[in-house]
């Protein structure tokens, strides 16, 4: 088998489908009129501006006026959250309920609010990277504000248990909110029957273009306004819309929903022959997060005493495009939230490797990398010094 | 972050890669914990090293640095090699990114160490000659 290149880092962005851009070009050519303008070109605009909106409402079964346009899943996740904290704090309720390996667009939200005197609670997660709902219902307390839980993990791939959430928080009374980046276009999503408040997604994740996001808010929930300035989105975020991301967002999400089976049965069928297949030919490695609550596309391997980076660099030279959770990845010094709170031990969180797959890889893709996967795991651990005390280990017991 | 075209080359052919059986200094610095582990073999004959091997569990620049380490002390003196800082390896891989210049420390740091080593095993207090050795992980907080 020849070189080849494999994109497998489709958590990070995906490419923008060829349909989507030609969606996109006629808003930046013919119809750049501004959807606020009176005059046809403006009101053209506006019309593709809600067009996408109602096919995001309907991806979600959401009705149009709950989809609000934002710049990204980060800019969502701030607005849900800190909309939340300060409704709620109008009504003296200062806590919120989240869990350890949230997205860091989530997390620092709400390190930031406990600056401001929010009290936050961290609910931890299982060694397969699942959540126990009644840890959410034992969470909830008179004075909670919100409950942010994401919707599925994006270093490994978990989907969390979001209906039985959203009982609970409806029960409860509580707002519930959930960043489902990782999960529109990979999971049925019906936000009315899984009783979410607010939901976080992003274009670029189901191959639509960066910069353009959306959040969902339930009508009835009252949260302010994110951006002050002009009346777009129903006076909420303002700032001119960026017409083409949202016509981009509109027909990707569409796309994505309406072939959710077909691709999911694709990427399922992918994900599976590599795992067994990496089990067949690499000793001492782990799947990180469940094997069947998972997302079709997504996979997580651990490798002792090998370190991610090195394993990126090598798997780059193959023109294998892939992530790790290791230190020196993570741009800190230590190794990824979210391996340490599935339990990780450092060392073995430093040799992650994360492998996203979309509908556009192949079978011939996964092959490739069962093929050049294993050489590079065992020229790494041949020059570990730590892979040579395992080694010493097994022999002497 | 962008690697020198030198260090990408290091990385994946790293040279004086392996063990050496019959080595009289071996030094070992970092922990798994930090993500970076440097064994260093040095096998040293009348003051010069005749060969020196390594070990590297590590990113691309942990690889990098020791291999180019390996590079300047084969064929030194011990007192050359004493002498090896972590800012002449990384300048000798035409730079590093700022995040992995604790990495050139722990080259330099492992090369230390296995020259202590060799002193200790001729019964020579090694602190005086070699310094105090120091893991590499000064920010590190493992």
């Amino acid at each position: 088998m020849d070189n080849r290149f494999v994109y497998a880092d489709n958590s990070a962005t995906t490419p923008v489908a060829p349909f989507v851009l030609e969606a996109m070009l006629p808003y930046y050519k013919e119809a750049y009129g501004n959807p606020s303008s009176v005059y046809s070109k403006g009101r053209e605009a506006k019309r593709a501006v809600e067009n996408a909106r109602e096919k995001t409402a309907r991806a979600l079964g959401a009705e149009p006026g709950e989809i609000f346009f934002t710049s990204c899943g980060s800019e969502s996740d701030n607005w849900a959250i800190k909309g939340a904290a300060m409704a709620g704090a109008e009504k003296g309720k200062r806590h919120i309920v989240t869990t350890v390996f949230e997205h860091h667009a989530v997390t620092h939200t709400c390190e930031a609010l406990k600056e401001q005197g929010f009290e936050i609670t961290y609910l931890p997660v299982t060694s397969d990277g699942l959540l126990d709902p009644e840890d959410v219902r034992r969470a909830i307390r008179p004075d909670t504000a919100l409950v942010s839980i994401m919707y599925a993990n994006n270093e490994i791939g978990t989907v969390l248990p979001i209906e039985e959430i959203g009982q609970i928080c409806r029960s409860a009374g509580v707002l519930f909110h959930t960043d489902a980046v990782q999960a529109v276009g990979n999971v049925a999503i019906d936000v009315h029957a899984q009783h979410i408040d607010m939901l976080t997604l992003s274009a670029h994740k189901f191959h639509g273009p960066k910069g353009v996001g959306a959040l969902y808010i339930r009508k009835g929930v009252r949260i302010g306004a994110f951006v002050d300035g002009g009346g777009q989105e129903r006076g909420k975020r303002a700032g001119t819309e960026n017409v083409a991301g949202i016509v981009a967002l509109g027909v990707a999400i569409e796309h994505a929903v309406n072939h959710l089976e077909e691709h999911n049965a694709k990427k399922r069928a992918m994900t599976e022959r590599l795992i067994d297949g990496v089990f067949s030919t690499i000793s001492h490695c782990r799947l990180n997060g469940s094997r069947t609550r998972r997302l079709p596309g997504l996979v997580n391997f651990s490798f002792e005493g090998i370190e991610g980076e090195s394993l990126l660099l090598m798997l780059d030279m193959k023109g294998v495009c892939a992530s790790s959770g290791s230190a020196c990845t993570s741009g800190s010094l230590d190794p990824s939230h979210v391996l340490l709170a599935i339990g990780l031990p450092h060392e073995i969180a430093h040799g992650s490797l994360r492998l996203s797959f979309s509908a556009e890889n192949s079978m011939e893709d996964i092959d490739y990398i069962l093929k050049v996967l294993p050489p590079i795991i065992e020229r790494l651990r041949s020059m570990s010094p730590v892979w040579e005390k395992i080694v010493a280990a097994e022999k002497t017991a | 972050m962008q690697y020198s075209e030198k260090v990408l080359d290091h990385f994946s052919n790293p040279r004086n890669v392996g063990e050496l059986p019959d080595a009289n200094g071996v030094g070992e610095v970092g922990n798994a914990v930090c993500g970076d582990i440097m064994k260093m073999y040095l096998k040293i004959e009348n003051n010069i090293i005749k060969d020196v091997k390594f070990k590297t569990f590590g990113c691309g620049a942990a690889i990098a640095t020791s291999s180019m380490a390996t590079e300047l002390i084969k064929g030194a003196t011990v007192d050359e090699a004493l002498k090896l800082s972590n800012k002449a390896v990384a300048a000798a891989l035409d730079g590093l990114p700022p995040a992995k210049i604790h990495c050139s420390v722990l080259a330099e740091q492992a090369v230390r160490s296995a020259l202590a080593d060799y002193y200790a095993r001729q019964g020579i207090d090694p602190e005086p000659i070699v310094g105090k050795i120091d893991a590499g992980c000064d920010s590190c907080t493992h």
